[in-house]
């Protein structure tokens, strides 16, 4: 099989791909989707909390926005569009040509997107879910209709696509390395997509777990929750958090390595302190698993539980300010440029030390009586969600954009989304402190005149429109540069330092014609300081083995898409069990049908090679 | 060495599951797909230690449970779990036809264990242990019948994977595939030792 | 607690935070103005952590604006290339060693504030002194059941408390999962569906004062369609009143004279004395006890825990009370009612008082 045969259409191309690059564009987009739906739900959670007694939105309406918000911006915004950098860039930046399970990469996308779509035909079909994105079980089990059920069961669909997707990325870092990139050479982007996958690997299970439990209670007659045949609702909060918790350093890890890479390349000096950040990036997941009980200290675990995870969540703040520090010095005697992922890169610093430190206060158990539920705790996770991770994902799409498209994003533009979505930002979370401190809760769908709120939600509110105003210039930015975006470099920046730099933008199907013999740590930079044009190549060039694309991965998802329809409506209509059955049969036939077809995948041959290699270079 | 390369005894491999590239990955990823289902399991048998008491007037384990039962099914696994070490070990060997043998007596074993399970689940309902009964009904439920839907699974994966193979005898491209549907059968096994001895040896004794 | 306080320099940080902070928000609701014992301690807490945090935020301000603005690339500058500097492992140790340091003086009176915090000893006391005020809250959607074990009295909604001494709370929820709240006077414990929590309070008598003898409580845990709603109210007393209105309570029955009244108590009787008790003394088991105890509602705060004391915010309530405090319990519970029946009600439930 050549190339010249596999000429098919575009929407079936991506429908079937393989390719850790195409993969990375479909998570792009359809995190991308669900990242504007959810902020559609914040403004209308902003525009009804403008003023006292609004009714903008009923109240049970803004229950649905908020849950909807919260689970969309967790699960099916920041999570994909991390998978989106990661996919499109780790691979490169090791030095390999795919992933280690190309086919349970796209498996993994499609069922992130089925759950998503899944949890998201809730709207339609009689109400989103309302309990929050915690879903804590007694609310969550006497929530009518439902949407409870949309939330339980696409969350353990797109929860395995997530699972799937992490166990492919740790086994990519272990077994797929150039040769020459040793552990202590990976870009740290690299290590933090490896230690983020670690997390995923062992905080996903008890999501599952409870979720399992919830959905066991809710469809099909379970006790775990119902205290009067002696269930227990503080496991649910248990094993949510078990997996809550490292779920926020699943996100802002991969955050701190995108402003590692943005940081080291636009001071154009390297990381300062490598191994140091290395081991704190490792000592943060680890001890992320220590102290999810922080977010139930008025559960009421008793002191001795309190005190001992209040003690090891301020633990987190070292090894978070040692990066902090590592950051200042290493632009410390650089030469900083300010591109846009650098602004990013720069505004992210203070921004996220400000949601680093209210983290401290709130670990401090008894003031966190007081914190705890209210609008302080908003503002806190905004700062470390928004102005970490969210800062991170602007700044990584405009940094990578050219490397996955091959076009430049204005510079111009981009900049006006920076400085857009930063004001806003801060108008929005900053004051919100505040009001938590003056005793307003969380959650609330409106708030009575003469708490002395009026100022603090109106302030807030015209900071979301700023943060809105952001988000539409970007997309502004992304028409335009694809309609007439400047071709982009190899090295679009001019001072790329790692790998991902040294092949053509977009990479090539096979990425690297020759697998490159890495010689130190940000191994393009080391090439190009001898003055080398390329990478030092560790083999002859030759055929290039490729796997097939598959239509399976689709299909698969599809089936747990079906089959999560007839589970939840068996009980109310005949046909639900049916099709809950012939869902399931959908799945395990399709990979029943990838057990016993051998796929060997095919070869791009040498002479094609050196042909696109040619083509390449000239453009 | 190649994938689809033709081997004999004296060329096959020492670790076959690892000679190439695509079984590395497999075997490697598999072990942090157990290191998942670990977790998994240990959610589960958390949730069941929290609840094993809060029987809500349903019966209770020293009720129910009938280990000479529970004994004899966890023999059979344990069995199982050891035939599918010789099974492995005639694969190392490029014994194409002994490795079915013992593949086809660990499925056996896993049948007759999962036949009492349904034998046992069965006579626990009709003694008034639903699954709704009670709080420990729905974690016992829960967690046991996880294993026991592992155990289904294992088994149909095991019989596809000696079925679709049966003509074609080992290459470089299956024997990574037997070797870690050997791995998830292990791990199945481990995980029943913990039920045996947290559900039911705990749930009689203390 | 002022002893760790000792580092001037850390103490005038304090005292210009206190002052910013204390401007801010109402003394009725706000913790940055505390009304009590606990919220005292918090607030200290919140202090001290806030000046370490702040101190810190300067440090890396400090840097940050200078690196940013002394290393920027300058024309010209355009193909230098800086040195690359591996690291320093004397700076490496100092941001790790100062930040642990930094810690431990936050987190030893963490840990000393969180067991005192918890010290409810006092009310679970086999024979409890005669003076240990208790009281048991039950959440429900979306009203508050206070009960006085000790004196067998009930209220709802607007829980009456003796100031300066520490009372305790036992807290548990009817339905979901709720929380326990009173921002000014501190904060907060949830109300679990399946046991009891327990933690104590200080209400002090000059900062009730301050705030008007009414402090505000508020439900802090998701629980439905109307948590934003689900509002109390806590009236502190000094303890002769405290004493003064328990006895009233314990002796109270509703005493009807206006004949318009007495319709109202015919139909109350008919329409609502299914879930809803008008006497404080109510005997009933807590899962009868569906509904708010209405014994001296004349004498409470608010209409549903929102709206103003009035007739007219009543009448507003029983015609439609969907609308009010929507997903409530209350809607559909009872037939349809006429205009007339309602201003009888009214009249009915207004009369319920022992002040």
């Amino acid at each position: 099989m050549s190339t010249v045969a596999r000429k098919k259409s575009l929407i079936w191309d991506y429908l079937t791909t393989v390719d850790h690059k195409k993969i990375a564009i479909l998570y792009l987009i359809a995190g991308g989707i669900f990242f504007i739906m959810g902020g559609i739900e914040a403004l209308i959670i902003r525009i009804q909390l403008a003023v006292p007694n609004n009714d903008f939105v009923s109240a049970g309406f803004y229950n649905e926005v908020l849950t909807m918000h919260g689970t969309t911006m967790i699960f099916l915004a920041a999570t994909p569009l991390l998978f989106a950098l990661m996919n499109a860039i780790v691979p490169i930046q090791i030095g390999a040509r795919d992933v280690a399970f190309p086919f349970l990469n796209a498996l993994g996308f499609w069922l992130f997107f089925f759950g998503g779509l899944f949890l998201n035909c809730s709207w339609f079909l009689g109400g989103a879910p309302d309990a929050g994105w915690t879903s804590y079980a007694s609310l969550s089990l006497e929530s009518p209709g439902h949407g409870i059920d949309f939330y339980v069961l696409g969350l353990q669909v797109s929860g395995f696509g997530t699972l799937i997707s992490g166990i492919n990325f740790l086994v990519t870092i272990v077994n797929m390395r150039a040769p020459g990139m040793t552990y202590m050479r990976m870009p740290l982007f690299t290590w933090t997509t490896f230690v983020a996958s670690a997390l995923i690997l062992f905080a996903f299970p008890p999501l599952t777990a409870g979720l399992l439990l919830l959905m066991m209670d809710r469809l099909f007659g379970g006790n775990f929750f119902d205290p009067a045949l002696g269930g227990n609702t503080i496991i649910y909060e248990h094993l949510f958090w078990i997996f809550g918790h490292p779920e926020v350093y699943i996100l802002v890890l991969p955050a701190f390595g995108i402003f590692s890479e943005i940081i080291a390349t636009f001071s154009k000096k390297r990381l300062f302190g490598y191994s140091s950040m290395v081991f704190a990036v490792v000592l943060i997941g680890f001890l992320g698993f220590m102290v999810w009980a922080h977010h139930m200290f008025t559960t009421g675990m008793g002191p001795i539980a309190n005190a001992i995870f209040a003690v090891a969540t301020m633990a987190i703040a070292v090894p978070t300010g040692i990066k902090i520090f590592n950051w200042l010095f290493t632009m410390w005697g650089g030469n900083i440029r300010f591109t846009t992922p650098m602004l990013y890169a720069i505004g992210f610093i203070p921004s996220f030390v400000m949601g680093g430190v209210t983290g401290v206060m709130n670990a401090t158990a008894p003031a966190d009586y007081q914190y705890h539920d209210s609008y302080f705790v908003v503002a806190h996770f905004h700062y470390v969600i928004v102005g970490g991770v969210v800062l991170a994902l602007l700044a990584g799409t405009h940094y990578w954009w050219p490397k996955m498209f091959g076009k430049m994003l204005s510079e111009k533009l981009g900049k006006l989304t920076f400085w857009l979505f930063f004001t806003g930002f801060h108008l929005t979370f900053f004051i919100q402190h505040f009001l938590g401190l003056m005793g307003m809760p969380r959650r609330v769908f409106t708030f009575l005149p003469g708490q002395g709120w009026e100022t603090g939600n109106l302030i807030s509110t015209i900071g979301a429109f700023f943060m809105a105003a952001g988000t539409i210039v970007l997309l502004i930015n992304i028409v335009i540069t694809t309609v007439k975006g400047k071709k982009a470099e190899a090295d679009a920046w001019g001072v790329g330092r790692t790998l991902e730099w040294a092949v053509s933008s977009p990479a090539p199907e096979y990425n690297f014609a020759q697998t490159p013999l890495v010689r130190g740590l940000d191994a393009f930079w080391v090439e190009k300081m001898e003055g080398k044009k390329g990478l030092t190549p560790a083999e002859p060039l030759g055929d290039i083995h490729m796997p097939n694309p598959s239509f399976l991965p689709f299909v698969i998802s599809l089936g747990l898409f079906i089959a999560s329809f007839g589970f939840m409506y068996y009980k109310d209509y005949s046909w639900g069990l049916m099709v809950g059955i012939v869902g399931l049969l959908i799945t395990f036939g399709a990979m029943f049908l990838r057990s016993v077809i051998d796929d060997h995948g095919y070869h791009i041959h040498k002479e094609e090679i050196i042909e696109a290699e040619k083509k390449g270079a000239k453009a | 060495m190649h994938v689809e390369e033709k081997l004999t005894a004296e060329t096959f491999p020492a670790s076959p599951e690892k000679a190439t590239l695509e079984g590395k990955n497999k075997f490697l990823g598999f072990w942090f797909f157990l290191g998942g289902e670990t977790v998994l399991f240990a959610s589960l048998f958390a949730t069941f230690l929290a609840l094993r008491d809060k029987t809500a007037g349903g019966p209770t384990a020293e009720e129910l449970f009938k280990l000479p039962l529970v004994f004899v099914a966890t023999m059979l696994l344990l069995t199982s779990s050891l035939t599918s070490v010789y099974a492995m070990y005639h694969m190392k060997n490029f014994d194409f036809k002994k490795m079915q043998l013992w593949l086809g007596i660990t499925v056996l074993l896993g049948a007759s264990f999962l036949g009492l399970e349904i034998f046992e689940f069965s006579e626990y309902v009709h003694e008034g242990h639903k699954f709704s009964t009670s709080a420990f009904s729905s974690a016992f439920y829960t967690l046991v019948g996880l294993h026991g839907s592992h155990v289904a699974f294992g088994l149909l994966w095991i019989l596809t994977l000696m079925i679709r193979n049966a003509k074609r005898g080992l290459d470089l491209y299956n024997a990574p595939k037997f070797y870690v549907a050997s791995l998830y059968w292990h791990f199945i096994d481990v995980v029943w030792v913990f039920i045996f001895t947290v559900v039911y040896l705990m749930g009689m004794v203390g | 607690m002022k002893k760790w306080l000792l580092n001037w320099r850390l103490f005038s940080l304090f005292s210009v935070m206190a002052l910013v902070l204390a401007g801010c928000g109402e003394p009725f609701i706000s913790a940055l103005q505390p009304a009590g014992e606990v919220a005292d301690m918090q607030y200290s807490l919140m202090l001290l952590s806030t000046a370490i945090m702040v101190l810190v935020i300067i440090v890396v301000t400090i840097i940050f604006v200078y690196v940013v603005i002394r290393f920027r690339q300058r024309k010209g500058e355009e193909n230098k290339i800086p040195k690359q500097v591996e690291g320093s492992h004397k700076l490496e140790i100092i941001w790790t060693v100062i930040p642990i340091i930094l810690l431990i003086i936050l987190a030893v009176p963490t840990v000393k504030a969180t067991f005192d915090l918890a010290d409810v000893k006092p009310m679970n006391k086999e024979k409890r002194d005669k003076d240990t005020l208790v009281v048991n809250v039950r959440a429900n959607l979306y009203w508050w059941e206070f009960e006085y074990p000790d004196y067998g009295v009930i209220t709802s909604q607007d829980l009456v408390v003796p100031t300066d001494e520490r009372v305790y709370f036992n807290l548990k929820a009817s339905d979901v999962k709720h929380s326990f709240w009173i921002p000014a006077v501190g904060g907060k414990m949830d109300t679990n569906t399946e046991n009891k929590n327990q933690f104590w309070l200080e209400f002090d008598q000059e900062d009730a004062e301050k705030a008007g003898g009414i402090f505000y409580g508020k439900c802090a845990e998701l629980c439905g369609p109307s948590h934003a709603l689900m509002d109390f109210k806590v009236k502190a007393v000094p303890r002769d009143e405290f004493n003064q209105w328990i006895e009233k309570m314990k002796n109270a029955k509703p005493v009807v004279t206006d004949p318009v009244a007495k319709e109202g108590e015919a139909i109350f009787n008919k329409s609502c004395i299914g879930c809803h008790a008008v006497t404080p003394v109510d005997n009933r088991p807590e899962q009868a006890r569906t509904a708010p105890n209405l014994g001296n509602f004349g004498d409470r705060e608010r209409i549903a825990g929102i709206l103003e004391h009035n007739e007219e915010n009543l009448k507003k309530w029983l015609k439609d009370p969907e609308s009010l405090k929507p997903g409530n319990k209350m809607t559909n519970t009872y037939g349809k009612l006429t205009d007339e029946q309602i201003d009888a009600l009214t009249k009915y439930l207004m009369s319920l008082k022992v002040e």
